[in-house]
């Protein structure tokens, strides 16, 4: 192990000849917002890769060079207008130029004086809907498009639904194409109408709709007053403006830990990104599963000892005592505690073409913890009629929700309290690839079927008995009458000399 | 072994800096998660470092990540023998005095076979002292994950990939079939052999990058800043004529200009811009009102459209 001083130490070799030192100059003016982030969804061909490419285009991130290459490969692909075909600014990948469609989400960066915007171009295509809950995820707000001509499509529904069961609160309706409607008023108030009736049966109140041409920039950046003088409300970049972004998390204390920094034998950190509240030096925390209780002594970051961070900060976090945590481990609030235990009720977005299956062990990972957990799909999203139906399985793209049962405890805030920690993935250990996103709703307070939490039958094994008896179909069928935990070998010497002595 | 004294050497001199914007803080804070979330996840990690101002922020943020720790990862170079000098006398600077492990690492084949920029053309010099270079010093060294300093905003297929990047024993990048990526959950399971490339820069923009090394105070490599340089002009491009190697072609000259470098690479395949930006705040001014996009200087972007998914795929970083 080397210095762990080292860090320090090397900012004071002066510099050496071949380094350009930048001379400290006064701070420019900071922007005081963070960026927002948002999605834009919708259905095949309405529009949504015009749109942000009509964005860009319009804060002029879009630089010379490219539009010189846009305005080359849009040849033979111009339309009617002559303008460029803004979509190529996104679709990126050759099998999308070659289909003209967009397979996976793009990540655009783009700003205005008042704020920056990172922005996901998801796909509309049904089978590509886990790209559409991936960009959702981190999204504050979601752009829907739909064509002025065809109106809500099932899609629409269903990506809206994602977008909410996602936590995203704000929406923008962006009835695209209306050049092609001759600006028809009445049926841009007729589709307003209907979303705004699907979106509060979402439970959204949040919904901005707004009569847009993304090909030839109507209501985007400037306005389309020219075209539709009946309009009289913001455009796309002025709602964007003034939307929120997440607010820092009000729930208490949440320190999901990474790593463990120990650089040298008298100093012990944790290291990790904040999940939620904040925290300073002396607080009281508990460090979960374990449940032992410490004070915090400092906050450690490279620029300085701080005296409070707060949500989204990665810090390393000094104890007052010697207590045993690792990694996957949730440093946490005293007095505001997440939920532990080792059954939870979860909505979850089915995401590979093996859906998933009942009883089938998966990975779960949630924050830094992964963990093994079974996953019972109890009911399925109808996206036509808005009712959940019983299901036994979850085919891909289903919206369901789900009984998660662990083997060992498990920690979680409700999706709805905090984003971060109510959040998993699952993983598929045979591909392990990423099946499901989920969030966490509630806690099961007690098991189902006849089998009350006294008749279970509790049995401690060395980790790699228990590993191999819960694989088995027989266990795996009646796992509700008996709880199996894990121990060292060593333990189980221990635990059996006890019954024998 | 040393011992920190609590209070007084946690202390670090450079917290008379004032704090950083909400924006560029928040980019940090994502970079320094994804760091700590590799280093703790997969066995053998390496960090690329191509010595340019995206390797400078990365191996900064890799220093915050790890505090008071040292970095517990080696830095791979992949040298092809055409880096601007400065990039080398700037790189064994850092590394001493930064304490790092470096590795650097030549194509032996293309190194034996005399390669060079000249003869084989950018294409076939890219791909064996650059593609096939990285893959054969990922295999020596059985890195299970390699941080690159990739942004989105640089080129349209980048701006798909994911944050952790998944490539196949021989290093292939499948772009229709990623995982799924949400929050900041990110799956590291992979089986042997195989690999993620890690990209905790994923969403900086040019101007984020040079706001931050203002910011934080980040030595970058001299050739960012206007001088005036020797130069020749060769297919439109200015390259810089300082190294004996470069041959003038008839019709060619030398002359002297202003110029400064908006990427670093091979010098012979690095176009320079006229500029006379000298400082930080000269450079991102320029930028703030550029017309053309960073990539435009490099020789190897400009073959055809999709050219840079093609190299990805192939296991170019
Ligand atoms: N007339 C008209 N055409 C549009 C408009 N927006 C998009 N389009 C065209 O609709 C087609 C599909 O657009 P695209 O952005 O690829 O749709 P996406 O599948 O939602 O990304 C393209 O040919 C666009 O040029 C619009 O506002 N007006
Ligand atoms: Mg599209």
């Amino acid at each position: 192990m080397t210095a762990p001083a080292t860090a320090n130490a090397v900012e004071h070799v002066a510099a050496g000849e071949v380094l350009a030192f930048p001379a400290q100059e006064p701070a420019r003016a900071t922007r005081d917002s963070r960026p927002l982030r948002l999605i834009t969804c919708g259905s095949v061909d309405d529009g949504k890769s015009t749109l942000i490419g009509r964005l860009l285009w319009d804060t002029k991130a879009v630089k010379e060079d490219q539009a010189a290459t846009l305005q080359r490969d849009s040849k033979g692909k111009q339309n009617d207008l002559g303008l460029p075909d803004f979509a190529l600014l996104l679709d990126g990948l050759q099998a999308e130029r070659e289909q003209g469609i967009t397979i996976d989400v793009a990540y655009r960066y783009f700003s205005t004086d008042k704020r920056s915007f990172i922005v996901a171009d998801t796909p509309g295509h049904e089978q590509y809907t886990r790209n559409m809950a991936t960009g959702a995820s981190t999204a504050d707000l979601a752009v829907l498009l739909v064509d002025a001509r065809v109106g809500l499509l099932e899609q629409t529904r269903r990506h809206a639904t994602i977008a909410t069961l996602m936590g995203i609160k704000q929406f923008v309706l962006a009835v695209n194409k209306i050049d092609l409607t001759d600006y028809d008023r009445a049926r841009f108030e007729q589709i307003s109408h209907e979303f705004r009736e699907l979106a509060l049966s979402l439970g959204v109140r949040q919904v901005t709709a707004i009569p847009v041409s993304a090909l030839k920039g109507e209501n985007v950046v400037y306005d389309g007053r020219a075209s539709m003088p009946w309009y009289d409300g913001p455009t796309l970049i002025e709602v964007l403006e003034l939307a929120t972004t997440r607010s820092a998390q009000t729930v208490g204390f949440r320190l999901p830990v990474q790593r463990v920094s120990r650089p040298g034998e008298s100093f012990r950190g944790y290291q990790g990104t904040v999940a939620g509240g904040s925290v300073k030096p002396g607080d009281s925390v508990v460090i979960l599963p374990s449940g032992m209780v410490a004070n915090v002594t400092k906050i450690v970051t490279f620029d300085l000892v701080r005296n409070a961070a707060v949500a989204g900060d990665a810090i390393t976090l000094v104890l007052d005592r010697q207590v045993d945590v690792s990694r996957g481990d949730m440093i946490v609030a005293i007095d505001s505690q997440p939920l532990t235990g080792l059954s939870f009720d979860a909505q979850l977005v089915a995401l590979q073409a093996e859906g998933i299956q009942p009883g089938k062990r998966y990975w779960l990972k949630s924050g830094s913890r992964r963990q093994r957990v079974q996953v019972q799909p109890a009911s399925q999203l109808d996206l036509q009629t808005g009712k959940w139906n019983h299901a036994e399985q979850l085919p891909m793209n289903a919206i369901g929700k789900v009984h998660l049962a662990f083997d060992e405890q498990a920690i979680f805030d409700s999706y709805e309290q905090n984003r971060t920690t109510g959040a998993f993935i699952l993983i598929d250990p045979d591909t392990n690839n990423t099946v499901a996103g989920g969030m966490i709703t509630a806690k099961r307070s007690a098991l189902g079927g006849i089998h009350t939490e006294d008749a279970r039958v509790i049995l401690s094994l060395p980790a790699d008995l228990a590993d191999q008896l819960m694989a088995t179909e027989l266990f795996a069928g009646r796992r509700e009458e008996a709880e199996v935990r894990r121990v060292s070998a060593g333990r189980a010497v221990e635990i059996i000399d006890d019954i024998d002595g | 072994m040393p011992h920190i004294h609590p209070e007084t050497e946690l202390h670090n001199p450079q917290s008379a800096k004032p704090p950083l914007d909400p924006h560029l803080k928040a980019l940090e804070n994502e970079a320094i998660h994804i760091f700590r979330e590799v280093a703790a996840e997969f066995e053998r990690p390496v960090m690329l470092y191509s010595i340019g101002k995206d390797s400078s922020v990365l191996l900064h943020l890799a220093r915050k990540a790890f505090y008071p720790g040292r970095v517990p990862f080696p830095l791979l170079h992949v040298n092809t023998g055409w880096k601007f000098a400065e990039m080398i006398a700037f790189r064994n600077e850092i590394v001493e005095r930064y304490d790092l492990d470096l590795i650097e690492h030549v194509n032996p084949r293309g190194a034996a076979e005399n390669v060079t920029p000249f003869t084989h053309g950018s294409a076939l010099y890219t791909d064996i002292m650059k593609t096939e270079a990285l893959r054969q010093a990922l295999d020596a060294g059985q890195f299970d994950a390699a941080f690159g300093g990739a942004r989105r905003d640089e080129e349209a297929s980048r701006a798909k990939e994911r944050i952790y990047s998944f490539r196949t024993p021989d290093h292939r990048w499948d772009p229709r079939n990623q995982r799924p990526e949400l929050w900041n959950v990110y799956n590291g399971m992979i089986r042997k052999g195989e690999s993620v490339r890690a990209f905790p820069l994923s969403n900086w923009t040019e101007v984020d990058i040079w706001r931050y090394i203002q910011a934080e105070d980040i030595p970058i490599v001299p050739l960012y800043f206007a001088e005036k340089r020797p130069i020749v002009e060769r297919d439109g491009m200015m390259i810089l004529a300082e190294d004996p190697r470069l041959e003038l072609l008839p019709g060619e000259t030398k002359r002297e200009e202003v110029i400064r470098f908006r990427t670093l690479g091979c010098f012979p395949l690095t176009g320079a811009i006229r500029s006379n930006a000298t400082t930080l705040d000269d450079i991102i001014s320029e930028l703030e009102t550029a017309t053309v996009s960073e990539r435009q200087g490099r020789a190897i972007d400009r073959d055809q459209s999709g050219s840079m998914e093609k190299k990805k795929r192939e296991g170019y970083f």
